[in-house]
C-alpha cells in the first residue's frame, strides 16, 4: 500500500546502477528513489561515489547496468541537453560559468535555452529586442542579489558569487529536478546561511532536488531525506532523525561523534 | 545624431555604407585608388566578414577556408561558360554548392575541436588542392587553371541573342560591364549586405549563444544546447560567405585556378581576420585593408623608388638604408606581414580594435583626469576668491 | 615482389624524413605543450644549413684554365682546392656529411633562442594563439631565407662515391640490375634511426630524460617536487630543434632545398603526429613510416586504376579518418588533447 503510493509521485528512479572503472565498482547496486517536492541529500566520505552517480543522471557518464528515469522516461543514454530538456538540471560544484560575458547574460542564456529549445537559428532578432528573456534573468538575479553588478563580466567575480549566479542559472530554467553538488563547499559561513536561506526559499516553490553535500549543518537544515553512501554503496537511508539515530552511519562516516 | 544612434543598427549601416561607397574618394590621396585594388578590398572583406563569424564568434579556427574561395570561383567559372556571362548567376549557384560542400566538410570536422578541428580543416583543403591539380583535371583545368574560351557554350545567352561577338565576351551585371569601377561597386554593394547580415547575426540571440559556445561549450551543452548544429550553421554560412566571395573574384577577373585553395590561402584570411581584431565587427575588414594596402603598396615599391624615397639621406646612409628596406619590400613584403603578424600576436591579442580601444580608454582617463583636476583648481581658484570677499 | 619491396624503399627515406619531424614536434608538444608551427621552418633551416655551408667551402677565385690552349679562359676554383689540393676537393665533395657538425650548434642556438625568445610566452596561452604566432615565426623565417637565397631550389649532391645506387636485388640474390636503390635513400633511413634510437635512449637512460619523460607525464607534480622542468624543457626544444634540422640537412641530396619546403612538410607532420597521437614519440614514428609506406603504395599504377587521385590524398584521408575514429591516434595517452 504505502509503497505504491511513493511510487506515484517518485519522479527520479534510479534502479539497480552499477559503474566500473576498470576493476573499481564506483558505483553497486544503487537503487534510489526521490519524490517530488522533497528535498533528498546524499551524503558520504570522499570517493564514495556521489560525484559519479550526479554524472551518471545527467548523461556525462554511461552506467554499465541500470537505468536513470525521470517521470518515468529513461534518461540513461541520453546526451546532457536533451536530460536537461527532461527536467533534469544540475548546478555543478566548480562554477561553470562564462567567463568572458556579462553577468546577465550568462543568466540569459539557460533562460533562452529554455524557450529556444536544443537549436533555434534567431539569427535576425536583435539582443535588444528580447525584454522578457532580460526582465525574467534581472528578476532571477534580484533574488539572487546579484543586479548591482550585473554588467560586470562574471569571470571577474568573487567565488561565493559565482555559485550564488550557478545556482541562479539552474533555478530560471524552473527544472522538474535541480541536482545540486555541494553548493556550499569552500563558502565562508555568512555566505552558506545566506545560500541555505536560498535553497529553503526554492523549497518552497516545490521543486524538487538532490543535495550532495559534506556540511552536515547544511544537509540537516535542508533535507527531507538522507541516503549515506560509502564506497559505491547506499548503507543507510531515511529521514534525518533516522540517519542521527543510525549506529551504522556513525561508525562509517561520522567517525562516532556526535552530531 | 547622437552616439546611440550610430550603436543602433540603421546607424551603423549607414555610416558604414557611406565609408564604403566613398572609398574610391577617401582612398584617393593614399594612392589606393584603383579600380582592381577596391574591388579586393570588398572582396576579401567579404572573405574576412564571413571567416570571423566562424573564428571570431565559436573560436574554431579553420586552416581550410579557401577550399570554399576555389569551389566559389570554380562555380562562377563554369557558370560563365555553360550559362551565362551574366552574374547574378554564377554568384547564386557559387554560394549554393560552397554552401554545399560545407555542410559535407563542416559535418565531418566539427565532430572534432580545438587543433584538431584545425587540422581535419587543413588535410580537407590540401585534399581539395591536390585533387585539383590531379584527377579533377577535367573540371578545373589542372595546372593552367579555368578560363573561358570562344567555344564555350552559353546556352542562355546564346539563345537570346544570336551576335557573334569577337573575342573572349565580359562578365556582365544585365548588359552592364563588371570591370573596373562598376565591378568595385558591385562588390560594394554585396559587401555592404553580407555586413549587414553579420552585424544581424553578432547582435542576435544566436550569435550570443555561439559567443557562449566559444567561452565553455561543456556547459552550453548542460545548460540545455546542441552545440553541434549551432557550430555547423557558423561554419555552412562562413563557406557561404568564403564562396561569394570566391565568385567574386571570378566576376572581376573570369578565371580560377587552384593556388586560390592552397592551405596558405586560408592562413591569408587567418592572417587578416587576426590583425584586425577577431570576434570584432569591423575588425576584420581593417584587418583585410591593411593587409592588401600594404601588399599593393610594399610589393611595388623597387630599389629605384626607394632611392627616391631616401635621396635627401647623406650618400652612403642612404645606400645602407635602402639596402636594408629593400629586404622588407617588394618580393620581402611577405617578411614584413610576418613580422607584424607575430608582433599583433605577442603585444596585442585582439589586434588594431584592441589597439584602438585602449587608445581610447587612454585618452579618456587623461580627460577625465584633466577635467577633474581643472575641477580642482576653478574649485580652489572659487574658494580663494571666495576668501578674497 | 619486386615491385612490392621497392615501394617498401621508396616509403622508407619519406617515412624516415616524415617521422624525424614529426618526432620533435610531438616532444615539443608533449613537454611544452606548445603546438609549434614553425616546427617545419626549423627543417628547412637545417637544410639550408648544407647549404650554407656549401657556399662557404666553394667560395672560389677566377683561375687560368691550362687546358685550354688556343685562347685565355678561366674557371672557378674553390679556394679550398687551390690550397689544399685533392683533400679540398675530397672535402667539398662531402659537404652534406660534414654540414651536420655545422648544424648541431646553429640548430641547437635557434632552438634555445626561439624558445627563450618566443615559445616561453605562449605556455599559458591558449592553442590558437601558438599556432598563429609560430604560424608567423614559420613566415618570417622562410621569407628570411628566400631574401638571402632566392626562391629556387638549391641542389647539393651527395658525396660521389655515394652518389651511385645500391644493387639490393643483387645482394638478395635475385641477379643483377634486378633492383637498386640510391645509396643516400639507405643511409638517410639508416641515419634517422640512430637519431630516433639515440634520442630514446637518452629520455630512457639518463636521469634527464626521466624528468623529461616525467613532466611529459604529470608537468605540476615534477615542478612540485623542486625540480627545475623550465629549463629542461628548453633544452628539449632545444634537442627537437637539432633533430629537425639533422632531418633537413641530410635530405638535401634527396631533395634540392626551397624556402617554402618547410611549410609543405610541416602539414604532412602533422597529419603524422596526429595519426600517432599527439605526444606519443613511439606513435610518430610508426607513423612517420607507416604513411611514407602508404603513400608511396598508392602510386602504384595498379592501384591508381583502381582509385584516381589516391596518391594524391592518401595521407589526409588516413588523417580525417585517424581523427574521426580513434582521436588519440595510434599510440596517443587517453585524455591528451581528445575532444
Amino acid at each position: 500500500m504505502e509503497n505504491n503510493s511513493t511510487e506515484n509521485n517518485t519522479v527520479l528512479n534510479i534502479s539497480n546502477v552499477n559503474v566500473t572503472f576498470g576493476g573499481l565498482h564506483a558505483l553497486s547496486e544503487i537503487n534510489l528513489q526521490i519524490e517530488e517536492g522533497k528535498t533528498h541529500a546524499i551524503i558520504g566520505p570522499n570517493g564514495a561515489g556521489k560525484s559519479t552517480l550526479l554524472n551518471v543522471c545527467i548523461g556525462k557518464l554511461v552506467p554499465d547496468t541500470g537505468t536513470v528515469t525521470l517521470d518515468g522516461e529513461i534518461m540513461t543514454g541520453k546526451l546532457p541537453h536533451e536530460i536537461n530538456h527532461a527536467g533534469m538540471v544540475r548546478v555543478f560544484q566548480t562554477p561553470e560559468i562564462f567567463p568572458e560575458m556579462s553577468i546577465l547574460r550568462n543568466m540569459m542564456i539557460p533562460a533562452f535555452a529554455k524557450r529556444d529549445g536544443m537549436f533555434k537559428f534567431n539569427a535576425f532578432t536583435s539582443m535588444a529586442d528580447e525584454k522578457e528573456i532580460e526582465a525574467e534573468a534581472i528578476h532571477v538575479l534580484q533574488d539572487f542579489g546579484l543586479v548591482d553588478q550585473m554588467h560586470h563580466h562574471a569571470g571577474s567575480m568573487s567565488r561565493g558569487d559565482k555559485r550564488r549566479l550557478e545556482l541562479g542559472m539552474g533555478l530560471i530554467q524552473h527544472p522538474r529536478i535541480l541536482l545540486l553538488d555541494e553548493p556550499t563547499a569552500g563558502m565562508a559561513r555568512h555566505d552558506t546561511n545566506r545560500t541555505i536561506e536560498l535553497l529553503q526559499s526554492i523549497k518552497e516553490r516545490g521543486t524538487t532536488k538532490v543535495i550532495i553535500e559534506h556540511d552536515m549543518h547544511v544537509v540537516f537544515s535542508l533535507a527531507d531525506r538522507i541516503s549515506v553512501l560509502a564506497q559505491g554503496r547506499i548503507i543507510a537511508a531515511g529521514t534525518p532523525d533516522e540517519i542521527r539515530a543510525n549506529p551504522k552511519v556513525q561508525e562509517a562516516y561520522l567517525g562516532g561523534a556526535e552530531i | 545624431m547622437n552616439k546611440q544612434f550610430f550603436q543602433s543598427d540603421l546607424g551603423t549601416m549607414l555610416l558604414f555604407s557611406v565609408a564604403i561607397l566613398t572609398m574610391p574618394v577617401w582612398l584617393d590621396p593614399v594612392g589606393a585608388n584603383y579600380p582592381d585594388l577596391l574591388q579586393k578590398f570588398a572582396i576579401f572583406g567579404i572573405f574576412a566578414i564571413g571567416f570571423n563569424i566562424l573564428f571570431g564568434l565559436t573560436g574554431y579556427l579553420s586552416f581550410g577556408h579557401a577550399v570554399f574561395l576555389g569551389v566559389g570561383s570554380y562555380t562562377a567559372v563554369w557558370s560563365f561558360k555553360l550559362l551565362s556571362m551574366n552574374v547574378l548567376p554564377a554568384i547564386m549557384f557559387s554560394m549554393i554548392i560552397a554552401g554545399i560542400f560545407a555542410i559535407g566538410i563542416g559535418y565531418l570536422c566539427l565532430r572534432r575541436s580545438g587543433i584538431y578541428f584545425s587540422i581535419l580543416t587543413l588535410a580537407f583543403a590540401q585534399m581539395s588542392y591536390n585533387m585539383a591539380y590531379s584527377v579533377l583535371t577535367p573540371i578545373t583545368n589542372g595546372e593552367t587553371g579555368l578560363q573561358l574560351s570562344s567555344q564555350d557554350p552559353r546556352i542562355v545567352d546564346n539563345a537570346f541573342s544570336d551576335a557573334v561577338v569577337e573575342g573572349l565576351p565580359s562578365t556582365n551585371l544585365f548588359g552592364m560591364e563588371m570591370s573596373g569601377y562598376p565591378g568595385f561597386y558591385f562588390c560594394a554593394v554585396l559587401l555592404i549586405i553580407a555586413f549587414f547580415f553579420s552585424l544581424r547575426i553578432f547582435r542576435s540571440p544566436f550569435g550570443m549563444k555561439l559567443q557562449a559556445i566559444k567561452s565553455n561549450q561543456t556547459r552550453m551543452r548542460y545548460t540545455g544546447f546542441n552545440t553541434r548544429p549551432y557550430l555547423l550553421t557558423a561554419f555552412v554560412i562562413s563557406g557561404i560567405y568564403a564562396g561569394l566571395a570566391g565568385s567574386l573574384l571570378a566576376v572581376t577577373d573570369p578565371l580560377a585556378g587552384a593556388e586560390r585553395m592552397q592551405w596558405t590561402a586560408s592562413g591569408e584570411v587567418v592572417l587578416m581576420t587576426i590583425l584586425g581584431g577577431m570576434g570584432t565587427l569591423v575588425g576584420p575588414l581593417l584587418g583585410v585593408g591593411i593587409i592588401k594596402y600594404f601588399e599593393n603598396i610594399f610589393s611595388s615599391l623597387n630599389s629605384n623608388r626607394l632611392h627616391e624615397i631616401f635621396s635627401w639621406l647623406p650618400d652612403g646612409l642612404e645606400d645602407f638604408v635602402v639596402t636594408v628596406v629593400s629586404h622588407f619590400v617588394g618580393e620581402g613584403w611577405q617578411l614584413t606581414l610576418g613580422l607584424l603578424f607575430m608582433l599583433v600576436v605577442i603585444f596585442l591579442p585582439g589586434g588594431v580594435m584592441e589597439g584602438i580601444r585602449r587608445t581610447s580608454t587612454v585618452i579618456k582617463n587623461y580627460n577625465a583626469k584633466r577635467s577633474q583636476n581643472k575641477e580642482a583648481v576653478t574649485a580652489a581658484a572659487s574658494k580663494e576668491s571666495d576668501d578674497g570677499k | 615482389m619486386d615491385v612490392f619491396l621497392l615501394q617498401l624503399l621508396n616509403g622508407l627515406d619519406k617515412g624516415a624524413a616524415y617521422a624525424l619531424i614529426a618526432f620533435g614536434l610531438t616532444l615539443v608538444f608533449g613537454t611544452l605543450g606548445v603546438v609549434n608551427f614553425a616546427h617545419g621552418a626549423l627543417f628547412m633551416l637545417g637544410a639550408f644549413c648544407a647549404v650554407t655551408l656549401q657556399k662557404i667551402l666553394t667560395i672560389s677565385k677566377k683561375v687560368k684554365d691550362e687546358s685550354i690552349t688556343f685562347f685565355d679562359a678561366y674557371k672557378e676554383t674553390p679556394y679550398l682546392e687551390i690550397w689544399w689540393g685533392d683533400t679540398g676537393a675530397a672535402i667539398i665533395d662531402w659537404v652534406i656529411p660534414i654540414s651536420i657538425f655545422l648544424a648541431i650548434p646553429i640548430m641547437l642556438l635557434i632552438g634555445l633562442s626561439m624558445e627563450r625568445g618566443l615559445i616561453r610566452h605562449f605556455y599559458k596561452r591558449p592553442h590558437a594563439e601558438q599556432i598563429l604566432v609560430t604560424f608567423g615565426l614559420a613566415i618570417v623565417l622562410q621569407e628570411l631565407i628566400r631574401a638571402f637565397f632566392g626562391a629556387n631550389p638549391i641542389p647539393v649532391s651527395a658525396p660521389e662515391i655515394l652518389s651511385g645506387s645500391a644493387d639490393i636485388g643483387y645482394i638478395l640474390g635475385m641477379g643483377a640490375d634486378y633492383l637498386t636503390y640510391p645509396w643516400w635513400r639507405i643511409i638517410y633511413v639508416l641515419f634517422s634511426g640512430a637519431i630516433i634510437l639515440s634520442v630514446f635512449a637518452f629520455l630512457q637512460f639518463t636521469t634527464f630524460g626521466m624528468v623529461v619523460r616525467a613532466g611529459m607525464h604529470d608537468r605540476e607534480t615534477v615542478g612540485l617536487l623542486g625540480i627545475n622542468v623550465q629549463r629542461r624543457f628548453t633544452i628539449v626544444f632545444g634537442m627537437a630543434a637539432v633533430v629537425a634540422g639533422l632531418a633537413g640537412a641530410m635530405y638535401v641530396p634527396i631533395l634540392p632545398p626551397d624556402y617554402h619546403m618547410g611549410m609543405d612538410f610541416l602539414v604532412l607532420s602533422f597529419v603524422v603526429v596526429v595519426v600517432g597521437g599527439m605526444g606519443s614519440l613511439g606513435g610518430a614514428v610508426a607513423a612517420g613510416f607507416l604513411l611514407g609506406i602508404l603513400q608511396s603504395f598508392s602510386s602504384l599504377n595498379e592501384i591508381k586504376n583502381i582509385i584516381p587521385g589516391i596518391d594524391q590524398i592518401i595521407i589526409y584521408l588516413v588523417a580525417v579518418v585517424i581523427i574521426l575514429v580513434r582521436p588519440r591516434g595510434l599510440m596517443g595517452r587517453k585524455g591528451v588533447m581528445e575532444d
